[in-house]
Parts: structure tokens; sequence; C-alpha cells
């Protein structure tokens, strides 16, 4: 336990240093995708449920979000809170359908339904179909902390990061988290122990969705936009390869494997297409060679978990 | 005009008649991916890639060497079926002692670089590709037009479907296969060769989306995006029927075929996501799917 805490008092303190030498934006880029890779692990990771359906909670709640901020006019306290709950409603509803079959089913299922949300958004008109939801206000964060401030929304989104970073954390390393792991490794003796197994998994799925929609949520105030390609699949996509490239299962795998993706997205992102080619090897590669991930492989040569 | 429901005849014929187009797809490629379900512990993200492998290979064959339809029917669909044995034997074969997350991740990943590697090479846009001289024009019904290609793609895919099935179902071959799924070690030691007889499966059900892809060519453009939307709709189908029978996944790709084609005359809104809530129903009311049962 205590190297993890000195890893993360390292990245903590690389996300306070980092933006006097990189571009903050890109930073804030990071930090979200961290959030919603770090979500995702949770289930995937910790409780063995692969969702190939995520984007659905980083879109609704980034478009929740940007409504409520653009038309309703909340303050960006509130629009982040409506985000992030749209999201838990979100998973309660997919998740008690999604819950009902496992393993490969379980990947299809969340998958189709992502894809519902999609063309539900590509529809309704409050979304802005192609166009999205532009120009949405940053707003003043509790009526005096005026975000247009480049280092004022910094920190805001460094708060949020490390905030539900610890709380994933909190979550392993609590009792529920324990159960869920047995679950992953074997769930007919869980269940055998006593513990109502889908209650767990209907919990992480919620708790893993909801995070997803936090950072979602803040996603659509630091860019003020919320569009469709936070829901389609290919983000569904994206954020597996993030975790799956960190290391699943691992607490800081996630963190790396979206700074390492977000990086060259943005060095690549004047080839086109081979992005997607790029991302797909990565993959394979991930698959036949490394498994455990970057991170779990580190952990695994230090003999330490991660 | 003669009229159903306040519904023109001709356009609920019509849309019928598109309805049954996309059933034979979402049939034929749901019948694959319930083939290739046998391999232990494989779901393959490739099938919608592979589908448009077999129409860019048709494009192909028309463009550089002027060999038809009919050749490419024969041909495309042995193409793809030989990249997927490669596929099996190189990267598929070392994940199946391992969990079923990797075999989907791998898959997903081929998916990601065969349709990123086409969409470098084409763009966005379609290619058309002719339809044979044989099968183009259409035949009066009285009650609407029928274009003779469209006929030739339903009839065609009932063919290959009933055939599949009465090879899986109903031969000495099949019935190794399904013993095989059942129990591999068992089948290995009356002296059946298990591992071959996976990689020619997926080779099959992979040559499957490939037919399927030549047929699709003459009607929705050959693009590198054609198969990752409709995977995913297959998906739900396949969730919809249960992978577990042949009957289910053709039955089930017709019948959802047709509704998402009524779908669109009575509330054009709904039509494409009604077979994701008539899956979201079906997961309520029956979990292991219409035809499937839950393991």
């Amino acid at each position: 336990m205590k190297h993890q805490k000195i890893a993360f008092l390292a990245m903590a303190a690389l996300v306070v240093v980092m933006p006097l030498f990189v571009y903050p934006v890109f930073l804030m880029k990071v930090m979200c995708f961290a959030l919603f890779a770090c979500a995702f692990n949770l289930l995937v990771g910790f409780g063995g449920l692969l969702s190939f359906g995520h984007a659905m909670f980083l879109g609704t709640a980034g478009y929740a979000a940007a409504h409520s901020a653009k038309v309703w006019g909340f303050p960006p306290e509130f629009a982040i809170l409506f985000g992030t709950a749209c999201a838990f409603v979100l998973g309660i509803v997919t998740g008690l359908l999604a819950i009902r079959r496992q393993g490969i089913y379980f990947a299809m299922i969340t998958l189709a339904l992502a894809q519902m949300m999609f063309f539900f958004y590509l529809q309704t008109p409050f979304t802005g179909g192609e166009d999205g939801i532009q120009a949405v206000p940053r707003g003043r964060l509790f009526g005096f902390i005026d975000l247009a401030n480049i280092w004022a929304m910094y920190a805001t989104v460094a708060v949020i990061f490390l905030g539900g970073f610890l709380l994933i954390y909190r979550v392993v390393h609590s009792p529920f988290g324990q159960v869920l792991k047995a679950i992953r490794e074997n769930e007919p003796r869980a269940l055998s122990l006593g513990y109502d197994t889908t209650r767990y998994k209907l919990l992480a799925y919620v708790l893993s969705g909801t995070l997803a929609g936090l950072a979602g949520a803040t996603k659509s105030l630091v860019f003020q936009l919320a569009s469709l390609t936070d829901v389609h699949w290919t983000m569904s996509g994206e954020v597996v390869l993030m975790t799956l490239l960190g290391g699943m299962g691992t607490i800081f795998g996630p963190v790396v494997g979206a700074l390492i993706i977000i990086t060259m997205q943005n060095y690549l992102a004047q080839l086109g297409a081979w992005v997607t080619v790029v991302q797909g090897a990565i993959f394979v590669l991930c698959v036949l060679t490394f498994r455990r991930g970057i991170v779990g492989e580190l952990a695994n040569l230090l003999k330490k978990p991660l | 005009m003669p009229e159903i429901f306040g519904i023109p005849t001709a356009a609920l014929f019509g849309q019928l008649l598109i309805g049954l187009i996309n059933g034979s797809f979402y049939a034929l490629l749901s019948l694959g991916l319930a083939v290739i379900f046998g391999l232990p512990n494989i779901i393959n993200f490739t099938h919608g890639a592979q589908y448009m492998l077999g129409a860019f290979c048709a494009y192909f064959l028309l463009q550089k060497w002027g060999l038809g339809y009919w050749w490419a029917l024969l041909i495309a669909p042995i193409a793809v079926a030989i990249s997927g044995v490669v596929i099996e034997r190189t990267m598929l074969k070392p994940l199946y002692k391992l969990d079923h997350l990797y075999g989907l991740l791998l898959t997903f990943g081929l998916a990601l670089i065969i349709q990123g590697l086409f969409r470098n090479e084409f763009g966005s846009s379609g290619q058309p590709y002719p339809i044979p001289p044989e099968l183009t024009g259409s035949r009066n019904l009285g009650f609407m037009f029928l274009p003779i290609y469209r006929a030739w793609v339903i009839v065609a895919s009932i063919a290959v479907c009933f055939a599949t099935w009465f090879v899986i179902e109903k031969t000495r071959l099949g019935g190794y296969l399904r013993a095989a799924t059942e129990n591999p070690e068992l089948v290995q030691a009356f002296g059946i060769n298990v591992p071959r007889m996976i990689t020619l499966t997926y080779g099959f059900g992979v040559g499957l989306a490939g037919l399927a892809g030549v047929m699709a060519g003459p009607i929705y453009q050959v693009s590198p995006q054609m198969g990752s939307d409709l995977i995913i709709v297959v998906f739900a189908v396949v969730v919809i029927g249960g992978m577990g029978s042949i009957m289910g996944s053709i039955v089930t790709g017709f019948g959802l075929g047709v509704i998402e084609g009524l779908t669109k005359v009575f509330y054009p809104e709904a039509s494409n996501t009604v077979i994701f809530i008539i899956m979201a129903i079906v997961l309520l009311i029956k979990p292991a799917g219409l035809f499937g049962t839950q393991k």
C-alpha cells in the first residue's frame, strides 16, 4: 500500500507541475480521459465485466451538462452534478438489462444499448445533431470563481480527477472491492458464500457509469462542446484500449494508458485513418504479447501491486 | 391507390422488401457468428470487417481482372475464408485457454486495422458495384415492382442459410462439429482432429460474411464502413435470437429485418433503434434469447 501512496503523491505532484511545461488544455483532456478510463477499469479490471458501451455515459453526461449550462443557465457545479446524475440514472436502467447476461453477451448488449443511445442523440433536437452543443458557457464556479480563466478551470479539473481517482482507489480497497474481485475470480464460489453477486455487479456497473459521467460532464465544460463523437462506439473502443494498454486491474494503468493514447492522437491527428490502424495494432499487440499492460508488467517486475 | 391502415400498399411492400433484404444480411451474418461461437471463448468482432472484405474482393476482381459477379461469388468467400484461417492459426489459437475478453479485444483490434487500412485507401465514399446483367431489371407483380437482383439476394441467402443448417444439424460432419464444441477432449480421443476442425469452422463462418459482402455490393455500394455499424445490429440480433441454435439465428435475422422495414413505414423515427428496443424487451422477458438456452 505504501508504494501506491508514493505513486499517488508523485502523480499529484505531476498534475501541479506539468502545466508549466505542457499546454494546459491538453493536460485537462488527458485528466478527463484518465478519469473515464479509471471508471471503466473499476468495472472491467476489478469486476471482470467488459462493457463495450461506456461512451454512452461519457456522452450522456456531456450533453446533459452542456444543455443545462447553456439553455437552463445552470452554474458549472450544478451542470456537472446534473450530468453525472443523468449518467447514474442511465447506469441503473442499462445495468438492470445488461447484468442479465454474462461474458461475451454482456459486451454485445452494452455495445447495442450504447448504439441505441447514439441514434437517440442523433435524432433528438436538443443535441444539435452533427453540430453538437457548441459554445457551452463555463460560468462561475460557486458564484465567484470565473472558469473562463484557464488556471481556474485547470485547478477544477485537477480536483475532480484526483478526487475521482481517490474514490476509485478507496472502493477497490474496500470490502466491496474485495467481493468484486472475488466475483471476477470465481462467481459461483462468491455466490455460494452468500454474496448476492448480481447486486454487487450492478452496483459496480452503476458506479463505473456514474464516474464516467463525471468525466464526460467535466469534459464538456472544458471544451465547451458536447458532440456525437463522445457517444459513438469508437469512443467506447478507445477507453477499452487505454485501459488495456495501461493495465487492466491496476490502479494507475488507465491513467498511463490515457496519457499515451491522447498524446498519440495529438501527434498522429494529421494522418487521418492511420490513427485507427495504429490503435488496432496496439490492441492486437497487447493481447498477443503483454496482456498485463504497461503498469501491470511494471508491477510484475517490481513484485508490488500498482 | 390502394391502402392498408392508411399507408399506400406500394410503400408498404417496398419497405417490406427492404426489410427482407436487410434481414437476409442479418441472417447470413448472425449465422456466421453462431457457427464461430462454437470456437472456445471467441466472439468474432472482425465479422463486419470481413463482410466488407468480401465486398471489396468482388470490387477488385471486377476492376483488376474483369472477373464479374458470378466469379466473385465463388472466389471472394474463399479468399476471405483463407485470410480467416490465417488469423485463426496465428492469433486466435493461443487465446482459447484465456478469458473470453481477450478474444473479443483481439478481433476488435483486427477490425480497426482492416477498416482503417481501407479508409486510408478509399476514403469514406462508397464505390459503386454494378448489378450483374443477368439480374438487372424488375418484374411487375401487380401490386409492386420487384427488382430481380433483390429477389435473387433473398432467395440465395435463404438457400445458403438452409444449406448451412442442413450441414450442421443433419450430416455426419456437422455432428462431429457439434460434438467437438460440446466436449473437445472426448471427440479428440475418437481420433478426430479437433484443432483443424475449429480452424475450418472459423474459415467457414468468416466465408459466410464474405459471401454476404459480395451480395451486398450491388445494393449498398462498397465502402470501408459498410460493416462497422451493421455488425452492432447483428450483435443485437444474436442477443435476441440466442446463439444456441442455427435455425434460431436464421429466423431471428429475417424476422427482425421485416420488423425494421415495417417500423420505417409506421413510425420512421424509431427505425434505427427498434431492434435495440426489442433486444431490451427480450432481455427482460427471456434473458437467454428467443431460441437460446442459458448456460
